[in-house]
């Protein structure tokens, strides 16, 4: 079985629908299909978000992902993993990130999905810039995310 | 050397990338870190919790006791907000 590996960042929107298409069409060893998107919240902290920016590492950003889309298909068995990224400003209700993973079986394509977005916040070089009525500043880390990230590394 | 900044780190720096040749005294991260805050305040305050800078050599992240001898491409960012 192949697994097809795309990543993208872009500037540009992505469409949930063919990007999932793309994934399953022409194939009927699929039997789950697990999407992740990521939309700009208005709501941060009590504070009315107007847009963020979105920051990266050229080249790293890329790469980061590879190597966890790599270890993720080492973990799972998977049918197939997308990852985009959008950078630039983006709006209240924008998408900023999808991760589509398929596999033969739920629970790998639920789990991988998770793992992905999990290590997306917490180590790739992606950096948002949020601007409101008080001013723009740089989001800061949420120690969450990087418990989220953690207990993939737990035996 | 070539040495990326991004983020908070790259505003308070003032640029995005520049070359720069430390003494051979400068073997890690860590030191190229202290090293870069003595050459001005932008730097200085760009890396005043050194602790909090995160690094990468050639595109890989690195903690701060790694050695950079042989890096083309060093960056320093913030903790990392994506997803």
């Amino acid at each position: 079985m192949t697994c097809p590996v795309t990543i993208r960042i872009q500037e540009d929107d992505f469409d949930i629908a063919r990007e999932i298409s793309v994934l399953t069409s022409s194939r009927t060893d699929i039997g789950a299909v697990v999407s992740f998107s990521g939309i700009c919240r208005a709501d941060e902290d009590s504070a009315k978000v107007a847009a963020l920016t979105l920051e990266h590492y050229p080249g790293m950003a890329e790469e980061e992902i590879r190597r966890h889309a790599d270890e993720a298909m080492a973990r799972w068995p998977l049918d197939g993993i997308t990852v985009i990224h959008r950078v630039g400003r983006l709006m209240p209700g924008q998408n900023i990130v999808l991760v589509v993973t398929a596999s033969q079986h739920r629970q790998a394509a639920f789990a991988a999905a998770e793992f992905l977005m999990d290590y997306l916040k917490t180590s790739a070089p992606f950096w948002k810039k949020e601007e409101s009525a008080t001013g723009t500043g740089w989001v800061e880390a949420h120690a969450r995310d990087d418990e989220a990230a953690a207990r993939w590394t737990k035996s | 050397m070539k040495v990326k900044y991004f983020a908070w780190v790259r505003e308070r720096v003032g640029k995005a990338e520049e070359t720069i040749e430390p003494p051979a005294s400068v073997r890690t991260v860590e030191e190229l870190i202290a090293w870069l805050s003595g050459q001005s305040e932008a730097y200085a305050h760009a890396f005043e919790k050194p602790k909090v800078i995160r690094a990468a050599i050639d595109r890989a992240h690195v903690k701060q006791d790694a050695a950079i001898a042989g890096a083309r491409e060093i960056a320093f960012f913030p903790p990392m907000t994506g997803g």
